[in-house]
């Protein structure tokens, strides 16, 4: 599929139909629709047990017009190895057919409980896109938290006490747990940036048909009933993810780090954090500090990823 | 629901559902408190609104102009807070 | 007997046996992960594919959680599906075991059958068998090298039918088997067994001209359905089964059927046994027939479905009957096996004495005065379970 520069260049045809039932708002659905066109030819997705999986396959009533295959929660990647080995070998020794195979899993599915599962995937070169849909806490159980939510947030087993303001730790990185398996092609992508997403999508579309796999994107997926924010905020706040730099949209192409929106002058991080609920608590006096230390994370990062951008190839 | 078997001798075997995209039959039009109600005339056709809609609710017709999907659409309000224009506005359920 | 495929004599260990079975299934996907004692099969698997002779993918994953879930994918895309583990391995596989049957893929497995930890334990229990009784696999017992080998082919047959489409177990006793270079005739080659086993030809298989969705979630209005149909279907597969038992004969020489009697028809005491031991017992009781004893000896080679009809047919005139069990299940009436036998008998009207033997734990041999341990018990009526060989 080609590159684009406007979104009247996306087809119309969906693969992915309404009457699904992600929540109001919810960020999954912008992400799974483009994927499924901008990863052109014959395509299969393979769902981890998460938000996307229940909400689109309620039996006996399906959302999708690709084949679909769940097996558990933490085995995603693996299921897809066994797919892909067996369309390999179907091709050499019958009358197979050849297909692309998408992943989705939530954040819960892959910075945690799935997390061996795709590194195992990862390391074996798999050829198939992984796309984590993080939306920064088990959702689809209540709004836990995981690996993937972020310090300070507050969610329902990381509450923000009297004591202990929501969670104490800082998110996963897991690009770096990617990137550490030397994949062709990884990236974030963020549904403020469609154009950027799309192209993503794109380019890994033309790895995966070179059989260049695996390639793994992290996306940023707003939920605003765990994220307790206005369910017309979703991509409000996805924009200010990037713009206060704490979600950096960047690339790393056979090694090679471009972050593909630059953020020169950075948004106070508070603007971020005043519009969803589960931050709220974090503006009170008292919990400075974790803003301060929330804030530290951020430059860190930026300045991190700037330097590594700076390097040819980090492979 | 309506097509579909509902004696455990006349399931697709594996658990499967082989009707795909048979979740139109599911209509989440009526999860609606706030409804989008789009002014054409604002309308600069950035398909932003299309392109966000999680619930395919915002049809893109042949001139790139868009219209709302009732019988789905779940009144989030993603496409009034995002058109660049202001040409969508929600409204209460049963108002203009 | 005019058989139909050309075949060889040689001498193979188990694992070996089963590595051969597979490589004659002309096998797709191989998606294993080393345990002991059941890594020598996916050590000659890979030999074979590595070297050219076997075309397939070996996934060399990084749990048994992986092997089976890429196995599941594999056996929904069309291809034909092995893997291979024991105890702990499968232990960690139980998540995927319900869901490899309910989605009805055709993947085959052999079992190395070890004990469960703790004290962790590489010999031989049917701790790891009975934990996958409830999953729905069809469940094969293998009593000797030349059955792991025989047991395997049949295993691929079935659970790719389209009658069947639901995944094999091949269970063979850990070390015992495993590792026990045996004499067994096999086929000369993959072609000498296409015509028993063509290449698979899969139903609903992954294909994106046919957008199936595979794996949904069902609510209590229509899981229940789900499940009967699944109930109704794996609870008819002995039919089938038993043909393909016939179609093997045909094409081997060798003769198979779910059950394995000896004497018992006129028995007053009969041992009910799985795996290697049967051939022990047999041995055993020919000796006891000489002294005037009514003794015999029934195995199962097919576990899972449980065929009561035929067991309780078999044991119902028999007083004493003596359940071997490899293996305890804390706080239940009796071993496994002891259960499946007591229930068999009762939903056929019958309520012989039972006794539950537990023997042979964690590779414990199992010796002729063991033997003797056992019938002594029979005299003695107050006596419903026994360890046999324990200490104290």
């Amino acid at each position: 599929m080609s590159r684009i520069r406007r979104l009247n260049e996306i087809p119309r045809e969906e693969l992915f139909t309404s009457g699904h039932s992600l929540c109001a708002g919810c960020g999954i659905p912008p992400m799974v629709k483009m994927a499924l066109k901008a990863i052109d030819g014959d395509k299969v997705v393979v769902n981890a047990t998460c938000c996307l999986e229940v909400a689109t396959t309620l039996y006996p009533h399906t959302s999708w017009l690709v084949p679909w295959v769940h097996n558990a929660f933490e085995n995603a990647a693996a299921t897809a190895s066994g797919i892909e080995s067996a369309m390999k070998v179907l091709l050499r020794k019958r009358d197979g057919k050849k297909y692309k195979i998408i992943v989705f899993g939530g954040d819960g599915g892959t910075f945690d409980i799935g997390l061996q599962s795709l590194s195992g995937a990862l390391e074996r070169g798999h050829n198939f896109l992984y796309v984590c849909y993080d939306n920064e806490a088990y959702m689809n159980t209540g709004i836990q938290r995981s690996g993937g939510t972020p310090l300070g947030a507050a969610t329902t087993t990381s509450p923000a006490g009297r004591v202990i303001p929501g969670k104490p730790e800082n998110k996963k990185n897991l690009m770096d747990i990617v990137i550490a398996h030397r994949v062709p092609y990884a990236a974030t992508i963020n549904p403020a940036y469609p154009t950027d997403m799309w192209n993503k999508f794109a380019k890994a579309s033309e790895f995966l048909d070179k059989n260049e796999g695996p390639i793994f994107f992290h996306y940023y997926s707003p939920c605003p009933v765990g994220w307790r924010m206005d369910t017309s905020l979703s991509i409000e706040a996805a924009r200010l993810a990037v713009q206060t730099r704490l979600w950096p949209v960047y690339e790393v192409d056979h090694g090679k780090i471009v972050i593909n929106i630059r953020v020169n002058k950075p948004k106070p991080i508070e603007e971020y954090l005043k519009i969803q609920g589960r931050f709220r608590h974090l503006l009170k006096p008292e919990n400075k500090e974790v803003v301060e230390r929330l804030k530290r994370y951020i430059e860190s990062n930026w300045n991190r990823l700037l330097k590594l951008a700076e390097l040819g190839s980090i492979y | 629901m309506s097509s579909w078997p509902v004696k455990w001798e006349e399931l697709p075997i594996g658990g499967v559902v082989d009707k795909p995209g048979n979740s139109l039959e599911v209509k989440t039009g009526s999860w609606r408190a706030l409804k989008p109600v789009i002014d054409l005339d604002k309308c600069i056709k950035c398909l932003l609104c299309w392109v966000y809609c999680p619930d395919n609710a915002i049809i893109r017709r042949d001139d790139d102009y868009v219209e709302v999907d009732y019988e789905y659409c779940k009144g989030c309000g993603i496409c009034a807070h995002e058109c660049p224009t202001k040409a969508i506005d929600m409204v209460e359920e049963g108002g203009e | 007997m005019n058989t139909i495929g050309k075949q060889v004599r040689l001498g193979l260990n188990g694992d070996e046996a089963v590595a051969y079975a597979a490589y004659h299934a002309d096998v797709d996907v191989i998606s294993a992960y080393p345990i002991t004692p059941q890594t020598i099969i996916v050590e000659r698997l890979s030999e074979f594919v590595y070297n050219g002779e076997l075309d397939a993918e070996f996934i060399a994953v990084e749990s048994e959680h992986s092997a089976l879930s890429a196995a599941v994918g594999a056996s929904l895309a069309g291809a034909r599906t092995f893997t291979a583990t024991a105890s702990q391995g499968l232990a960690l596989m139980y998540e995927i075991l319900y869901i490899a049957s309910s989605l009805r893929t055709s993947i085959v497995m052999a079992l190395g059958n070890r004990a469960f930890s703790a004290p962790i334990n590489i010999h031989c229990s049917h701790d790891d068998a009975y934990a996958a009784r409830d999953a729905g696999w069809i469940q094969f017992f293998a009593e000797n090298v030349q059955e792991a080998y025989d047991l395997t082919l049949i295993a691929f047959k079935v659970s790719e039918d389209k009658k069947v489409l639901f995944p094999s177990i091949v269970n063979l006793d850990g070390f015992i088997l495993t590792h026990s270079v045996e004499p067994l005739t096999i086929f000369e080659d993959k072609k000498e067994i296409k015509e028993f086993l063509p290449d698979r030809e899969a139903v609903n298989k992954i294909d994106p001209s046919n957008p199936i969705t595979y794996g949904p979630l069902a609510l209590p209005d229509y899981y229940m359905e789900i499940k009967k149909q699944q109930a109704e279907a794996f609870n008819s597969t002995p039919a089938r089964i038993k043909e393909v038992f016939s179609e093997y004969e045909e094409f081997s020489g060798r003769s198979y059927s779910p059950l394995k009697k000896l004497y018992v028809d006129d028995a007053d005491i009969v041992f009910v046994v799985l795996g290697s031991t049967a051939g022990t017992m047999r041995t055993m009781v020919k000796k006891w027939r000489k002294n005037g004893e009514k003794v015999g000896v029934l195995s199962l080679t097919l576990y899972r479905p449980f065929p009561s009809r035929e067991v309780a047919e078999a044991l119902k005139d028999v007083d004493t009957i003596v359940v071997m069990d490899r293996s305890y299940s804390f706080g239940s009436p009796g071993g496994q096996l002891y259960m499946d036998v007591a229930a068999a008998l009762n939903k056929y009207g019958r309520y012989n004495r039972l006794i539950n033997a537990i023997y042979g734990l964690g590779g414990r041999d199992f010796t002729p005065e063991m033997a003797e341990d056992m019938l002594h018990a029979t005299k003695d009526p107050s006596i419903r379970e026994i360890w046999v060989g324990v200490r104290g």
